[in-house]
């Protein structure tokens, strides 16, 4: 069978980061070509630049024997290559008819014309194997997996020969999955290309035909038999790294009280029955994919979500209070998106890192501003923020120390516990081993910290102790001198219908 | 580690002392305009113009507007909005003006004055953080509401502050050093905003409150209740505002302050805060006042069509806001 779609040589830097050195992909029509790597390993990056979304600093695209240049998202379209985004981007407010003709409506002088975008719309439902969903109905009314089904119709609307799924069955239910997997087959029996990005491995198994491995931005294997290559090569294919991370050896010294203990947390729909403490000194790493429920459990612990259950910290429960008693109580959180949701990114360095503390600086409300500046001035110290300009608009500093600041911002007034989200996300490699150090660091002073990674490695080296969190539920839990990361790999990645969570009483 | 990607090539990082001065400029072109104005003034109308009894007028004129003004850029700094305040004065005005108030004497016509206020806000603001209501929805509806109240309890009369409480007159008709009381009022509002807004954690609450609200509430501030004391700020002024036109116009009524909302709006956008939140400065919005109040001053001393101010006064907020957008975007 010949190459559709050949991409070779493909080089894509971002400032301070090379997200992808050298990738060589293919595929062939009427395929489904999964795409499996890390977080990190340029998956997204990948396929950005297929989607028009990224210019490739180097190599070439080939679609159809001609080579093409894309300079916009539109380029990638006109060629037929549709690319489907976890977040789906629809309008909810709109119909599904709507929806699908989204920018290239049908209509006369400006008029649309319903009932003939109705009908084509329908059209395109039916081959994908959905007459059942009306083109009049708004969006927002359906499932997520009518959602994505819509996409599909948008994406075919444009007579897409392409089409990118990002992890098409992140939100969708067990049999949900079975009818994607249906539209995919009706779409590859049509001609159509399907490159598949996954991380269950099972899913691949079933609907993948060929499977292309990532690793550091590199591609560590190409155009593999999707059922019959073992499982341990493509878990070995993704995790032998390039990059050796340094991590600070661990605290030898017994670990302290109990600082935090969580009793049958649950959201309901997102986890459940979720139980572990940390103790003074530890950290205690939680491992899972994007979507597993870790976020979640982070913010439910903190106040900022809802949830069912009990904490405590010190022994004494944070209840209702939400955020504003964990934070009392002595909780720091270091969120996922430092940007969007830690940083005031317009002010100075120095406000940054009070924002957190700003009682301990105040007398009747009013503001010791000598002492707040010198405070932050020790803390940029402490904890090595370069450059150590207290003046320094936040925004102007780099990733690491952005996520250095978020940790000064806590360190200022004597956590009991931090809970770090991502705590790399966006730090390049240098950066990190400092960061590391800086939170191991947190440990020797007594606190306790909750990791949260989807780096798996990052939590096997830092971590003392580590729980796995698959779908909702903590499947696993063990000290991390006796895992591995194909262990935790098998952990994350297992088929969904061997875990028994889902018919839990309670509520 | 290095810190490549701090440093663009072209554009060096020049500090804190250029971000000071960029915001020092910024009133600097204020002041400029303010100046013209008055340049403007002196040549149209030199007899009248910089006379005492016209700088009197146009600061017992600016005083009402401009109490507000300060509790109106609390709001917005705090990404907020507030579309009642011309309506929660003339409540205010029309509770401490009718006959049961008065009986008590001018201080507690006043102290009615300032708690009417404060209720209102403190309501508005209650609806906005725990009823998760719209900012611009939840201030629209005490706006109607305060003005229907405000009729209801004044039965639409006029209402007259009576002989015997003349000394709430005497804020607008005295003079200490030559000037109004009414307009140290006004002053000691600007300060005391001032002073709250840069030197208090309330005030720094403000601008994270409104620059970000998510890692506000991350970082342990009780984001709701902050949100709904800014309200309850705004209708204070409110209440001040009510003082000031009692004592100018000696009257309380359902009418006052109509469209002071967009006065005030307007002069904290020309003044330079972002109505998304997060940046501002009082004196930035007072200046903002000064122009808009000189505006008025000038066009009614040349005898000038009221049709043509309003025209005016629209291209100049046109103009402050695309001139805001530029300097942004010079410094991103």
């Amino acid at each position: 069978m010949s190459e559709l779609l050949v991409m070779k040589g493909i080089v894509k830097g971002f400032p301070g980061v090379r997200a992808l050195s050298g990738v060589d992909f293919s595929l062939r029509a009427g395929e489904v070509h999964c795409l499996l790597g890390q977080n990190g390993a340029g998956k997204s990056t990948l396929i950005k630049i297929l989607a028009g979304a990224h210019r490739p600093d180097e190599g070439t695209i080939t679609l159809g024997g001609e080579q093409v240049r894309m300079t916009g998202p539109t380029d990638a379209i006109r060629l037929g290559i549709a690319t489907i985004y976890q977040e789906l981007d629809l309008v909810d407010g709109l119909s599904v008819a709507e929806n699908v003709f989204l920018g290239h409506e049908h209509a006369t002088f400006g008029f649309a014309r319903r009932r003939a975008a109705n009908r084509a719309t329908a059209a395109l439902l039916a081959r994908l194997g959905h007459p059942e969903i009306p083109p009049a109905i708004e969006v927002g009314r359906l499932a997520p997996a009518g959602k994505q089904v819509v996409s599909m119709a948008r994406a075919l609307s444009h007579d897409a020969r392409v089409i990118v799924m990002d992890e098409p069955s992140a939100a969708l239910a067990h049999d949900e999955v079975q009818g994607l997997f249906r539209v995919i087959r009706e779409l590859t029996a049509q001609g159509v290309a399907v490159v598949y990005i996954s991380h269950r491995l099972e899913e691949i198994r079933e609907i993948g035909d060929r499977v292309t491995v990532l690793k550091d931005g590199r591609t560590a294997a190409a155009g593999l038999p999707a059922r019959d290559t073992p499982t341990g090569r493509i878990v070995s294919l993704m995790t032998g790294r390039d990059v050796e991370y340094v991590f600070p050896p661990r605290r030898e010294a017994a670990f302290g009280a109990e600082v935090l203990r969580v009793e049958d947390l649950s959201v309901p729909g997102v986890f459940s029955g979720v139980s572990f403490s940390v103790r003074a000194g530890e950290i205690v790493g939680l491992a899972g994919l994007v979507g597993s429920g870790r976020t979640e459990i982070a913010e439910a612990v903190y106040g900022a979500r809802g949830a069912g259950g009990r904490v405590f910290v010190d022994g004494r429960p944070v209840g209702r209070g939400g955020v504003t008693r964990a934070v009392r109580l002595g909780m720091g959180l270091a969120p996922e998106e430092r940007k969007a949701q830690a940083l005031l990114l317009e002010e100075s360095l120095a406000r940054n890192i009070t924002l957190g503390s700003l009682p301990r600086y105040s007398r009747l409300g009013w503001l010791d501003r000598r002492r707040e500046r010198a405070d932050a001035a020790a803390q940029i110290n402490a904890v090595d923020i370069r450059p150590p300009d207290p003046d320094r608009p936040v925004k102007t500093l780099s990733g690491g120390n952005q996520q250095k600041a978020v940790l000064a911002r806590w360190l200022i007034n004597g956590r009991r516990l931090l809970l770090l989200d991502e705590p790399t996300r966006g730090v390049d490699v240098g950066a990190r081993a400092e960061l590391y150090a800086v939170i191991r660091g947190l440990t020797d002073a007594g606190i306790g910290v909750l990791l949260i990674s989807s780096e798996v490695p990052e939590v096997l080296g830092l971590a003392d102790r580590v729980l796995v969190i698959r779908e909702g539920a903590v499947v696993h839990e063990a000290d991390a001198r006796d895992l591995d990361e194909h262990r935790v790999l098998d952990l994350v990645m297992a088929a969904q219908d061997s875990t028994p969570h889902k018919e839990e009483p309670g509520d | 580690m290095t810190n490549h990607s701090i440093r663009r090539p072209g554009r060096p990082y020049t500090g804190a002392g250029l971000l000071g001065a960029v915001g020092r400029a910024r009133h600097l072109g204020l002041v400029l305009a303010l100046a013209l104005l008055a340049l403007v003034g002196l040549v149209t109308v030199p007899e009248t113009f910089a006379t005492t009894s016209n700088v009197v007028t146009v600061l017992a004129l600016a005083a009402t507007i401009g109490v507000i003004t300060v509790g109106m850029t609390f709001v917005i700094i705090g990404g907020g909005i507030d579309l009642s305040v011309g309506a929660v004065m003339a409540l205010a005005s029309v509770w401490a003006t009718t006959l049961a108030t008065q009986s008590y004497g001018p201080m507690v016509m006043v102290i009615c004055a300032v708690l009417v206020g404060t209720g209102a806000g403190l309501l508005s603001g209650f609806l906005i953080s725990y009823g998760r209501m719209v900012p611009f929805i939840a201030t629209l509806a005490m706006l109607v509401a305060a003005r229907g109240l405000a009729e209801r309890m004044s039965d639409r009369r006029t209402q007259l502050v009576q002989p015997g409480n003349s000394a709430l007159v005497d804020l607008s008709s005295g003079r200490v050093l030559g000037l109004p009381p009414i307009v140290f009022v006004f002053a000691a509002v600007v300060v005391a905003g001032w002073v709250v807004l840069n030197r208090t954690t309330f005030g720094r609450r403000t601008y994270a409150v409104g620059g970000n609200p998510e890692a506000a509430k991350l970082a342990g501030i009780d984001v709701r209740r902050h949100t709904m004391l800014l309200y309850g700020l705004s209708g204070l002024c409110c209440g001040i505002a009510a003082v000031i036109i009692m004592a100018r116009t000696t009257t309380g009524s359902s009418t006052h302050g109509d469209l002071y909302e967009l006065d005030a709006i307007a002069a904290v956008i020309i003044g330079g805060t972002l109505l998304t939140g997060g940046r501002g400065t009082i004196g930035g919005s007072i200046l903002g006042l000064l122009i808009f109040t000189l505006i008025t001053n000038l066009f009614i001393l040349n005898g000038l069509n009221t049709s043509d101010q309003l025209i005016a006064k629209g291209l100049i907020i046109v103009i402050a806001v695309l001139l805001q957008r530029r300097s942004l975007r010079s410094r991103t």
